[in-house]
């Protein structure tokens, strides 16, 4: 990976590494929202036009109509659960208990005092940006937007695979302050929807994460 | 004094200390900064009020630098 070529202007050197995405702006934000929502409907459409005409065709055919609404329904629900696998536990080799401690001391130096409860309960990061409030785990982030209804779920991680959890948190955060755009930019946008339909496929720590951002935007 | 740390497997190690009125410990911070450079961590200058600045030299007037390791998506 080659990341050296970069940083002078500040933005992040990895986005040497996807130079052919667009960078990631408002509007572009709004784009991948309007394209996640017409996906959706796109989906959704067929098995809803099925679920209500076949029965007005022949009432027999409600059987089908039935497993038309579950895939209706079963549809959005596995894209969500995806989007919610960025946020999942880290349950890879663990770092020794002290190098865990030490990092989430430190991780816990980086933020505020609300903050720092927070990190200490769930292991997450709640942080302000300029496109809305982060909610930073080990291997991705949720960016619940302006509203507070909305969120993209990010998978991005740090490519060291070593490192204590919180140390990769840490890692994140500080990629996130240092170039917000050039974060979204590099991370991949895995989903993006509804909050309510993204928390029941969060654990209780992620679930409490979101619940924080959203409330920091309301 | 500012500090150089890096993120690592122990969860992070101070590599030096520096003031701007401290030549000694400021030409060993720029040495162990561009050592850790050159085997590819990421350095960002990290603020007391939640901001943070990739940077490529020593910055003598913040309080903390960072190393990281180069993030992707996944």
């Amino acid at each position: 990976m080659s990341t050296t070529g970069l940083a002078a202007s500040g933005e992040l050197p990895e986005l040497a590494n996807v130079h052919w995405r667009e960078r990631a702006d408002e509007a572009s934000l709004r784009r991948a929202d309007r394209t996640w929502t017409l996906s959706i409907v796109a989906h959704e459409v067929p098995f809803l036009t099925t679920a209500i005409v076949l029965p007005l065709l022949a009432p027999v055919l409600a059987v089908v109509s039935v497993f038309a609404l579950a895939f209706a329904w079963a549809i959005p629900a596995l894209y969500a659960a995806r989007g919610a696998g960025v946020l999942r536990p880290w349950r890879h080799r663990a770092a020794d208990r002290s190098a865990e401690r030490r990092a989430l001391g430190f991780l816990g130096d980086l933020v505020g005092h609300e903050t720092r409860d927070l990190v200490a309960r769930t292991g997450l990061v709640v942080e302000r940006g300029a496109f809305g409030v982060w909610v930073v785990g080990p291997a991705g982030a949720l960016l619940v937007r302006p509203g507070g209804r909305r969120v993209q779920c990010y998978c991005v991680r740090v490519t060291d695979t070593d490192l204590p959890v919180a140390d990769r948190v840490a890692h994140l955060l500080l990629a996130l302050r240092a170039d917000e755009s050039g974060f979204a930019t590099v991370a991949n946008l895995t989903w993006s929807g509804a909050c309510w339909r993204l928390r029941r496929h969060l654990s209780r720590e992620a679930r409490e994460g979101l619940a924080v951002a959203v409330a920091r935007l309301r | 004094m500012s500090r150089l740390i890096r993120m690592d497997q122990t969860g992070h190690t101070v590599l030096a200390h520096w003031s701007p009125d401290d030549l000694a410990g400021t030409e060993a911070a720029r040495a162990a900064l561009q050592a850790e450079l050159e085997r590819g961590y990421l350095a960002v200058a990290s603020e007391p009020d939640g901001t943070a600045v990739a940077v490529r030299d020593l910055p003598l007037d913040s309080q903390l630098v960072i190393l990281r390791r180069p993030i992707a998506g996944g």
